[in-house]
């Protein structure tokens, strides 16, 4: 079963073609083709086990770091195919960022967290580093929360200033999309806001993935969203139409709370 | 006797039963370092620091060479082992996890571990001290890195596999290849306990007699050059306290304390590395 694609395929910055992904021998997704539009934000949502992380850590082969895991397919990229084995995976990396469900600050100084991942890619000087770590915290709305203290433990901030602190890690490196699996399941509300709002900001700029398991969230800042289930694409489409009009009973079925 | 008093007395048995155990073990422990304080206190004064070991037979003297003996070949082993042991446990890590070579290096890297300390003497011995012509402090390195590395190895592994694989992932989810990765994320996160083995192991070895035998072998007078024979504690101590001359015996209960104290320094040092770094 494959769903219809939406009209915006020549936006599109991530095109995903009869896309199957393996875990040794079990198959956890199932020919999946999709686009990512540029500069929108692309909700993925489904029950637990549905394949949406999976197909999330497809995007920035993030599944190579495990032996027995593989994707067979497409996912173009500028033109190339993501899953190509002579694919720099690092460099793909770089342009396609992620940030993970529980914070993960690198145990370094807050200023060093961010520049880690800009040293690898970028000759700066101290002060268009000094300059881009501010561009990156202010992106990330944390610039007056951490001003005074970039040079202590990025551990010393709180659960959600940590995953806003990621959050600039990612940017900071200026990739092209940004791969959010779960940002706000670990957060409490007022910090699952901000990050909210951070993402509707960005989405100019940037081109967001998320994986959520609130379907509200999904609802208040995504422009398309796609229901999987079992590893299929159940349904994709823009996310006004998929919450009211559903066209499949199954997405209807979850959306209105009858499963899942 | 109803059901829970039993419950009561059994609890009473096991309890008295292990504290006897304790007890039994403390007892022995208490009644090595009393003899070794003891004894090892009269031995200390500035001398014991200042001067050589003495001729047989003689009075005074002190341990200098051979403090300042063990002090190179153990500064020199831990400057060897510690870089060997920490890449060779990234390594095992990071980068071979489940490969053959990474099997086979952590069987050999165990066998070394409980091999007794006598055989790497005698290794290095027929590697590097028959060959090259004569004993010597470098030959004494090399065997006490040969016991040091294993267990570098082994808690650098065991640190690094630690680390939550959320962190290993999101530092590869900025682009970083796998070495950087490592030295930089990874190892950073668990410092602290790669520290603390790094002076496990030096405390390990400082107290090795066996494998400096029959390398660094001994040397009366004072000596700074590594490619000669050199005087260490561990040997000195050896040769000393077997010896009929009680001010040897007595220099022997020194070095033993010395030894001892050092091994207690290093031990203090590595749980209050490892302690301030945790509580983060």
């Amino acid at each position: 079963m494959s769903a219809a694609l939406p009209a915006a395929n020549a936006n599109a910055i991530l095109s995903v073609r009869d896309l199957n992904f393996y875990y040794g021998d079990f198959r956890g997704l199932t020919n999946i083709s999709l686009d990512i539009a540029k500069s929108k934000v692309t909700a993925f949502i489904g029950p637990s086990g549905c394949g949406k992380s999976t197909l999330l850590r497809t995007f920035n082969r993030m599944y190579d770091l495990y032996p027995g895991q593989r994707a067979e397919g497409q996912i173009n990229f500028h033109g190339k195919n993501l899953l190509d084995r002579k694919q720099d995976v690092n460099l793909v990396r770089a342009k396609i960022g992620m940030v993970f469900q529980k914070p993960t600050p690198f145990p370094m100084t807050i200023y060093e967290n961010i520049a880690f991942g800009v040293r690898l890619y970028e000759r700066l000087s101290r002060s268009a580093m000094d300059e881009r770590v501010e561009w990156a915290l202010h992106q990330a709305a944390l610039w007056d929360e951490t001003k005074d203290k970039l040079q202590q433990s990025g551990f010393s901030l709180s659960g959600g200033q940590q995953q806003r602190l990621c959050i600039a890690r990612t940017i900071a490196v200026k990739p092209e999309v940004v791969l959010l699996d779960e940002p706000t399941s670990a957060l409490d509300p007022i910090s699952t806001g901000k990050i909210e709002e951070l993402i509707n900001e960005l989405k100019s700029e940037y081109t967001i993935a998320i994986v959520t398991h609130n379907m509200q969230q999904a609802g208040r800042i995504s422009d398309f969203t796609a229901f999987m289930y079992v590893g299929e694409l159940v349904e994709f489409g823009r996310t006004e139409e998929l919450f009211i009009k559903p066209k499949k009973k199954q997405t209807e079925d979850y959306i209105t709370g009858r499963f899942g | 006797m109803n059901l829970y008093s039993r419950r009561i007395l059994t609890n009473r048995i096991g309890v008295a039963l292990s504290m006897t155990a304790m007890a039994f073990g403390l007892l022995a422990l208490l009644w090595i370092l009393w003899t070794l304080f003891y004894n090892g206190f009269a031995a200390l004064s500035l001398d014991f620091f200042t001067r050589d070991t003495p001729a047989p037979g003689t009075e005074g003297g002190g341990l200098r060479n051979a403090i300042v003996g063990s002090l190179m070949i153990v500064g020199v082993s831990a400057l060897v082992s510690t870089p060997i042991g920490i890449l060779a446990g990234i390594y095992l890590a990071e980068f071979g996890a489940t490969s053959k070579f990474a099997a086979v290096t952590r069987f050999v890297t165990d066998v070394m571990l409980s091999a007794p300390s006598i055989v790497v003497g005698l290794f290095v011995y027929a590697l590097a001290v028959a060959t090259l012509g004569g004993f010597s402090g470098w030959a004494g390195s090399l065997a006490l890195s040969l016991i040091a590395i294993p267990v570098v190895v082994r808690t650098t592994e065991n640190m690094l596999l630690l680390v939550p694989n959320s962190l290993r992932e999101a530092a590869f989810a900025v682009g970083a290849p796998r070495w950087q990765v490592s030295l930089k994320v990874t190892l950073r996160a668990v410092s602290s306990g790669v520290v603390t083995g790094i002076l496990l192991a030096i405390a390990r070895v400082t107290g090795e007699t066996a494998p400096l035998l029959f390398t660094a072998l001994n040397n009366q007078f004072y000596s700074t050059d590594m490619s000669e024979p050199m005087g260490n504690l561990p040997v000195v101590i050896f040769q000393f306290a077997m010896s009929p001359y009680d001010n040897w015996v007595k220099l022997a209960w020194g070095g033993a304390l010395l030894i001892a104290l050092m091994v207690l320094a290093i031990n203090i040092i590595a749980r209050a590395i490892f302690r301030k770094k945790s509580s983060v």
